[in-house]
């Protein structure tokens, strides 16, 4: 039985508001580069088709980024609202990345506002291109700083303690820290595939429900081929990862994959159950394929939970939600390669019911996948707040009132997705593209209003 | 030599302050057109007020972001302390944020039109300053209990004082008086003349509540902290200098001339009020919990912040002039033909 105190509801309200968040942030990272690749595509081709998609997308992403704007201010204060004991000690190490997100975040708030009004108000189309070359950078700096915040949560460098007492802080190790390489590549690759992924859906959608199939052919292209490339890097960044939880972090490695002798020549067990005897039924055995994933060697020796203290051992479950992270990142990888492998050979039709229907999952697909892959890593680091130094007890607060708050976030949450959702339906369903299109060209020179 | 600590309270001061300013002039937007609609002159402020706002909502939220997060990095023990105390008014300001960005987003979509959002657009707009403004009251001490158990706020007290209440009278009217004065300013360049003289009559409307809250607020603090409010009085040529422009705006909006200057005024006015305030409260962050030199962040990482803020402001001074060139400088798309 789950005890509902102070503590407990801390963790269930920031993982809300960061479930939540994710979504939104996700799309917010990856979605400009996607923009940008359209509105340059468009440029250079002379193709109005993809100056329209650039178009489109950015109209939509103003209603994401909102949202993500005012969730990401609320996890900002969240942080010290909830685990002000943790703030405390951290902030004195960590400041600096937190710091630095913000300027990274005001640097990408001042060139989107300019992005998204000036379309057509400059003579020279790159003029406005060159703007979009900000967002992405603000963008994806944000997300390198922030990451480097969870990093070092999980492996916290850069600072001695002495009786409890921090001291010779190195902020800069503090902020490059063991995880820091591999979580940012594939957080970063994971936005850029996610958001392609669903760009390539919405585009798969439209195709399917025969409208603008001219427009829905391009957008495929463009989103299925991104799609391919990112998931190829987020592929190449998770194995990076696992080697890293090798040498690192066993424990979470260990609980993820159901390991819990130390051995040489490990197992890796996919899918499965576990009985209540903590013995795994039903799964697939892939031999000494564990070792492998961890060093690149199938006689290397992997560390189980059999070396790790029992009050220090992660929940068990996170093993389904790995599984299920690998898994649609393979289904991913797959459909986009087929689907890009179809466009090159002359007789075969990519644009099959099949192949379109399976292209409409990947968006969503992804997006689980990133959710799965916060709860695996998240989850993951039980019992610690910051590993090694601070568990997540010690953090939380101590006002009586975060059961209260819990309450008002979910329906805050609840009402901008709603709202996110009926705004987005009805910015796209009533203007379809091939009427925009139209509208745009024989109206030349009204464009302004974005 | 200048500690970190200095610097540190002063860069955070400046963005406070420039959150004062923007958000100021976005929050009494709220209002100014929600009342607008009900007495049906809404197509007067409507285009003018998401003409200039939309595209700078998101850089007025960075502003606060920036203050509270670079509160917790130079001064973590502030988090500790505001933290625990601040949980139900803290997120009850996220949650009026939120709605307000969500204006923005789905402002083009239809919500315009909608009623309920509206009143809530405008509703936020004075309820947002009135809550963060609790926080400075909250600073200057008495309403805190601190044990070995945590922090407790204690709010009957906060409800009942004289000094909390003048203090969020003072954010409410001074919000509505600089939003005036700057969409004044704003219509005076785009050219509108129904929208200057209806905001002309509200900024002169709010320069009189304006200067009585400020009074209030002096005289309610030498009741309730008596030790800063003496501290006070070694500045008072400072906000001798604030009222001097405060008469210098309202002097030129009623005579309805130099609308440029007269906003600069009012920057002025609550630049000089503002610092006066914010200088006598030193050496005190959170009465008397907190201190600045004791609570300051190690020197290594203080070094790194001021670093780290010298290299952002190279790239943000920049970036917010090309904005301002953009939307607020450019006759032609404040006049709407862009």
């Amino acid at each position: 039985m789950i005890e509902l105190d102070s503590v407990m509801l801390s963790r269930m309200l920031t993982a809300m508001t960061l479930i939540f968040h994710i979504i939104f942030a996700t799309v917010g990272v990856g979605v400009p580069v996607m923009i940008s690749i359209a509105e340059l595509i468009g440029i250079k081709k002379k193709d109005k088709y993809y100056s329209l998609m650039a178009k489109r997308w950015a109209r939509g992403f103003t209603i994401i980024v909102a949202v993500g704007v005012v969730t990401g201010t609320a996890i900002g204060l969240q942080l010290s609202l909830l685990w002000p004991s943790f703030m405390q000690l951290a902030g004195k190490v960590i400041a600096l990345p937190l710091f630095m997100e913000t300027f990274a975040f005001f640097f990408e708030a001042i060139f989107l506002g300019a992005y998204l009004y000036t379309w057509d108000r400059f003579k020279n189309p790159m003029t406005h291109w060159w703007l979009s070359i900000p967002i992405i950078i603000g963008g994806t700096l944000s997300a390198f700083f922030i990451t480097t915040v969870n990093a070092f949560m999980n492996t916290p460098a850069g600072f001695d303690v002495e009786d409890g007492v921090i001291n010779a802080i190195n902020p800069l190790a503090a902020m490059f820290n063991p995880a820091t390489p591999t979580k940012v590549f594939h957080v970063v690759s994971s936005a850029y595939m996610t958001s392609a992924a669903i760009l390539a859906t919405i585009a798969a959608v439209t195709y399917l429900v025969k409208r603008d199939q001219e427009y829905a052919k391009r957008a495929l292209k463009l989103t299925v081929t991104a799609t391919l490339v990112f998931s190829i890097s987020t592929a190449v960044a998770g194995d990076l990862s696992a080697k890293f939880l090798a040498e690192y972090q066993p424990e979470k490695l260990a609980a993820g994959e159901w390991h819990f002798e130390t051995e040489e020549g490990a197992d890796l067990v996919l899918f499965g159950t576990l009985n209540d005897d903590n013995e795994i039924t039903g799964e697939i055995r892939l031999p000494k394929a564990l070792s492998f994933l961890a060093y690149g060697n199938f006689d290397a020796e992997v560390t189980g939970l059999d070396k790790i203290p029992d009050d220090e051992e992660p929940p068990l479950f996170i093993h389904y939600f790995f599984d299920l992270m690998v898994s649609i990142g393979m289904f991913v990888l797959l459909v986009s390669g087929l689907y890009v492998l179809m466009t090159y050979v002359k007789k075969w039709n990519p644009h099959n019911k099949l192949m379109l229907w399976a292209l409409t999952t990947i968006g969503p697909l992804s997006m689980l996948a990133i959710e799965f892959g916060w709860v695996y890593a998240e989850i993951g680091r039980q019992p610690w707040i910051m590993r090694g130094f601070m568990k997540v007890a010690e953090g939380a607060t101590t006002s009586p009132n975060v059961g209260a708050m819990f309450l008002l976030f979910f329906l805050l949450y609840f009402v901008l997705g709603i709202g996110t959702l009926v705004v987005l339906r009805k910015m796209f369903k009533d203007h379809p593209a091939e009427v925009e299109l139209e509208h745009l060209y024989t109206e030349v020179g009204k464009g302004g209003e974005r | 030599m200048m500690g970190y600590e200095y610097i540190g309270i002063t860069v955070l001061w400046v963005f406070l302050y420039g959150y004062l300013i923007v958000a100021s002039v976005d929050f009494g937007a709220g209002f100014f057109a929600y009342y607008a609609r009900r007495t049906n002159k809404d197509h007067i402020m409507n285009k003018l007020i998401s003409r200039y706002l939309s595209p700078v909502w998101e850089v007025t939220n960075v502003f606060f972001v920036f203050f509270f997060v670079g509160l917790v990095g130079f001064f973590p023990d502030m988090a500790y302390y505001f933290g625990q105390a601040l949980l139900i008014p803290g997120s009850i300001a996220i949650v009026l944020l939120a709605i307000r960005g969500s204006f923005y987003a789905f402002e083009s979509y239809g919500s315009k039109n909608n009623s309920v959002f509206m009143f809530l657009y405008g509703a936020t707009g004075l309820l947002i300053p009135a809550s963060l403004s609790t926080a400075l009251t909250i600073s200057e001490g008495g309403f805190l209990n601190v044990t070995d158990d945590g922090v407790r706020l204690q709010i009957t007290e906060l409800l009942l004082s004289p000094y909390s209440w003048s203090v969020v009278l003072l954010a409410i009217v001074s919000v509505l008086y600089i939003s005036s004065m700057f969409l004044s300013y704003y219509a005076h360049k785009a050219g509108d003349k129904d929208a200057l003289s209806l905001l002309r009559k509200y900024a002169l409307f709010w320069s009189i509540p304006t200067i009585i809250a400020s009074m209030t607020v002096f005289i309610a603090m030498s009741q309730h902290n008596p030790e800063h409010f003496d501290r006070l009085f070694d500045y008072w040529w400072v906000f001798g200098l604030s009222v001097l422009f405060y008469l210098i705006a309202v002097f030129l909006v009623y005579s309805e001339k130099l609308y440029g200057f007269a906003f600069i005024a009012v920057m002025l006015q609550f630049f000089f009020a503002f610092f006066g305030y914010g200088v006598s409260k030193l050496p005190y962050l959170l009465y008397p919990h907190v201190t600045i030199s004791e609570s300051v962040t190690p020197d290594a990482m203080g070094l790194a912040l001021v670093v780290a803020f010298i290299g952002g402001l190279l790239l943000l001074i920049p970036s917010l002039v090309m904005l301002m060139r953009m939307f607020l400088f450019d006759a032609d798309y404040i006049k709407g033909n862009k």
